[in-house]
This record gives structure tokens, sequence and C-alpha cells, in this order.
């Protein structure tokens, strides 16, 4: 049964009260490795939003139209990721020739996004949950723009945190991981608006 | 029928989405026509799209690199002068900051998209690829063997250049690769190139040789390549070479010899641990005493007792300093061995007067 959420809200969840990346946790090696900088956060946040909104449409279509009626949901996994490596591919054909800068701050983490287990997470989530098409372009569209967010704040953070007094033994991925733990803690604050499962 | 539907669905969908990324592809990637201008003489139509090293090899010339196109030897450097986009992060950490400022990059890595200038040492358009046959593998000592391979068409080369053997796939190895090894044989041999390749733990490369490689086998190279040759100047010749590192020098010495060049004072040291390591002293001791300029002296690091050695013993570099102390006519040093070796050949050379910019070597790291 579809889940009676105006899309609206959902948009407005998936990037804040159940944030892929701070609610969920997922996609974090591209969100620690890349957020060393603003440019490339900026570059591979905007693939990501791109890459969720479009695999989770196609992901909808393809679970609903073919893997229900051939009664193959088991196949679901195999078949997201492949649906996730073709995008990915194509997307990465597209930005090389549309424009070189952004291709080159991405280098190899817009091939990386195949395996960002965040994309199948919101596929997963969106055929777990029953959503509408309307439902599930809204939820993939926010759950992009909420892990653009995040990476970009973590970015912006890292950037301060880089010229602070940090002990030596925290500093790079330690100081890092923390960072990560406050922001998450910050954004449960959140959860109070509303909460949508 | 239930069994099949899965595996059929699942190969539907993907034979779909590939389909779409090969016309995507063919869309997306069409830049149509292009030219290379190489050194502003000669112009070469292609098909836009690729990366230059291998447009290039198609129109068959042919840039040195070890690791056949992966970014990784550092070794196709191209000067391009038309503007091909930033530097890529893959090439960054193989350009120096001198060669970004002369726009050198890597070939293997830059995809030509429009018409594009570029300028390439004009001796590259001698290279070729040659489909040789193996005329004979020889151990020359527990771990190195001679390797000589017959060309269907005369090749020409310096003395002291080298070739990429060109390894096909085999046993787990899925890919062909290529691997550059000195040329051995002198110049006037046209029709043979031959190797010294000593076998290197778990080498893609030199197992093959080693364990797959047999006589009559056909086995393609490109070459020749480099700039390790004899610089025609009065000067004596300081070569330090061990192990297979002995493959380019022996090709000047032979070169030298048959030249009959008697006004250059040639000295090779031959560095190895013991008497086991050591190969073709018989023919260099021979030389020796026909070419009264040429002084060959091998030392043994670590000579056994039954080796009943009784000449240098020593590291190579402190034989190589107490020679260099002795004589001090003008000096260039031809070095070809490890990384290791060759700093530390270097160090020595440069502290016994001899200009860093007249030591020459290749370092096959």
């Amino acid at each position: 049964m579809i889940p009676n959420i105006n899309p609206f809200i959902l948009f407005f969840a998936a990037i804040f009260t159940s944030n892929i990346l701070l609610a969920n946790f997922l996609g974090m090696c591209s969100f620690i490795s890349v957020s060393k900088d603003e440019k490339s956060s900026n570059g591979l946040g905007i693939a990501v939003t791109f890459v969720m909104t479009i695999t989770t449409t196609i992901n909808w279509f393809v679970y609903k139209y073919i893997l229900v009626p051939f009664k193959l949901e088991y196949l679901k996994y195999i078949v997201f990721i492949i649906v996730i490596a073709a995008i990915v591919q194509i997307l990465e054909m597209l930005i090389e020739r549309v424009s070189i800068n952004l291709y080159m701050a991405l280098g190899i983490f817009l091939p990386l996004i195949t395996v960002n287990c965040a994309i199948l997470g919101v596929a997963l989530f969106m055929q777990l949950r029953n959503y509408s098409l309307i439902q599930t372009i809204f939820y993939g569209t926010g759950s992009g723009l909420g892990w653009w967010l995040a990476i970009v704040l973590l970015s912006s953070i890292r950037k301060k945190v880089d010229k602070a007094p940090v002990p030596p033994a925290l500093k790079g991925p330690g100081i890092t991981l923390i960072t990560i733990g406050f922001m998450a803690m910050a954004f449960i604050g959140f959860s109070g608006m509303l909460n949508v499962q | 029928m239930n069994i099949l539907t899965a595996p059929i669905i699942v190969a539907v969908l993907s034979a779909i989405l590939a389909t779409i990324i090969v016309i995507i592809d063919g869309i997306v990637n069409n830049y149509g026509e292009v030219t290379i201008n190489i050194n502003g003489k000669k112009d070469l139509k292609v098909k836009g799209g690729s990366k230059l090293l291998t447009t290039l090899s198609e129109q068959k010339i042919f840039i040195p690199s070890a690791c056949g196109g992966r970014g990784s030897c550092g070794m196709c450097k191209v000067k391009v002068i038309s503007d091909v986009g930033p530097i890529l992060p893959t090439e960054a950490p193989l350009l120096s900051k001198e060669e970004i400022s002369k726009n050198i990059r890597l070939s293997c890595q830059i995809k030509i998209k429009s018409d594009i200038k570029i300028e390439i040492p004009e001796e590259l358009f001698s290279v070729k690829k040659y489909k040789g046959k193996i005329v004979s593998i020889k151990d020359v000592t527990h771990d190195i063997k001679e390797v000589r391979i017959e060309l269907p068409e005369e090749i020409e080369f310096k003395a002291g250049q080298y070739a990429q053997l060109i390894i096909p796939p085999y046993d787990k190895i899925k890919e062909s690769v290529q691997r550059a090894y000195s040329i051995a044989s002198k110049p006037s041999e046209k029709n043979i190139v031959e190797f010294l390749i000593r076998l290197v733990p778990k080498g893609i490369a030199t197992t093959y040789v080693h364990t797959k490689l047999k006589e009559n086998q056909n086995i393609d190279l490109i070459g020749p390549f480099g700039d390790f040759y004899v610089r025609e100047t009065n000067a004596d010749m300081i070569c330090v070479a061990g192990g297979s590192g002995m493959a380019p020098i022996k090709s000047i010495i032979y070169d030298m010899y048959e030249k009959n060049i008697k006004d250059r004072n040639i000295w090779y040291f031959f560095g190895a641990r013991s008497l086991k390591d050591l190969f073709y002293l018989e023919e260099l001791r021979k030389i020796e005493k026909e070419l009264p300029n040429f002084h060959f002296i091998p030392a043994l690091s670590e000579p056994s007792p039954e080796d009943n050695w009784k000449g240098e013993v020593g590291l190579i570099t402190d034989v190589l300093n107490k020679y260099l102390k002795e004589n001090q006519n003008h000096k260039e040093g031809y070095l070809c061995g490890s990384p290791g070796m060759i700093n530390a050949c270097v160090n020595v050379m440069t502290k016994n007067g001899i200009k860093q910019e007249e030591i020459y070597y290749d370092n096959f790291a």
C-alpha cells in the first residue's frame, strides 16, 4: 500500500530529518574522502543528486513493470546496481563532453558513484516503503540534495578544522569522523519537526 | 521455464542498457575527423575521441610507454602546443613543475577532441613494430637469460637504446603488456636484437620470458627508443653496470670494438655478488686484449671461498671511487641498473669531478 505522505513533506524529510548520510550513514566513503575541498564536494553533490534522482526513478519503473510482474523481486539488488552502473557511465560521458572542468573536479569519484551505497540505499528504501512514482521522484531528489548539503557542510567545517590546533593523533580522518558525529547529532534536532519512514 | 526467466530478464535488461550506452557513446564521443600536426611538418587526419597515444600508434608512430597506456610509467610524454585542457589528476604526479610549464603531457591520458599540435623527437618516426621470432634462449647466469630475436626487416638503432617487448596474455594475465629492455646486440646486426632478461619474482614479463618463451616462437616488439647512447666526445667513458644492466653496455662495447675505436678510453666496471653472477667474462677479456683502450674491471662484493677470485673485491661504488681517483682525464659516465645503484654511482662520480650532465643512464625502475 502506498503511504499517504505529501511528496513535498517527503522531499523536506529526505533532506533534513532522514538525511541519507547523517541519519542513515550511507555513502560515507566518498563523503569523507571528497569533502577535503568545497569545489569537488559541490561537484560530487550535484552528480550524486542527479544520479540519485534518475536511477531511483528508473528503478521504480524497472521494479514495478519488470520485477514484480515476473515475480523476480529477489533480483532487485543486482538489477538496481546494473541500472545505476549504466546511468553513471552515461553521465560520465555527458559530463566529459559538456563540462571538462566538472569532469576534472570529480576525477575518480564519478565512476565511484556506482558503488556509492547511498544511491542503492535510496532505491531500496523507495521500494521497501512502497512509494508512488511522484513520491519516489521527490524522495530521490531530496535524498540527493541532503547528501549534497551534508558534504558541503562537512567540507566547510573541515576547512576551519584544518587550521585548528587538533591533537596530532586526531588529525585527518580521526577528527573528521568526530565532526561527522557532531553533525549527525545536530541533524537529530530536525527529527522533532517531522518523522517520515 | 521459471529457471530461465530470471537470467533472461537480467540479460535483456543489461543488453538494453548496453545498447543505450553504445548509442550515447556514439553520439557524445563523436568528435569527427581531426588533424594532428606533428612538429609543424606532418599532418595526420584521424578520428577524434581516442587517446593521443593509441591514435598515434594506429598511425604507426610509437611513443615509448612501458605500461602500455595505463598512466603509471610516465614515459609517453609529448609536448602539446594547442590547448587540450588542464593537467589531469592522473598526469599530475608524473610530471614535474618544469614539464608542466613547458606543456609536456602524458599522451596516454589526453583525448583528442579537436585539431591538435604536438612536438615529438624526430627519431620516434623511425620507431616501428616488428614481428620477431626467437632464435635462441640461453641461460647466462642462474637468473638471467640471453634472448635473441630475429626480425623480418632491418632495425636501425644506436648502441644503448632499448625496445619494448609485447608480452601476450598468458595464464592469469588477461591483457598483453609491454616492457622495456635494453638491446644487447650490436647495431650492425640489423636483423637481430638481443636482450638480457633477469627473472623478477612475480614479474609478468620476465616470468613469461623465463618460463613460457621457447625457441622459434613469435614475439612482437616496438623500438628503438631512448637517449642512452654514446656521446661523440673524447672523454673517457666510465661504464658501470651489473646483472642484466650489462645489456646496453655490451652493445656499446661491441659496437666500439667493431668500429675499432682506439682514441677513447673505455672503462667497464661490472659489479656482482659472487662468481655465479658474472657472465660474458671471457668475451669481454678477449676484447680487452684486442682493444688496448678498453679496461674491464669485474668486482665481487661477496666472493665465496670456492670462487677463488683474484680480481677486485668490494662494492662497485668503492671500486669505482678508487679508479676515478687515480685517473684525472675528462670523463663521462654511462650507467645502467637499479635506481639505487645508479644514485650511488652518480654520487661517487660527481664527487670525483664528473659533471652531473655528463652522466647518462637509463633508469628502469
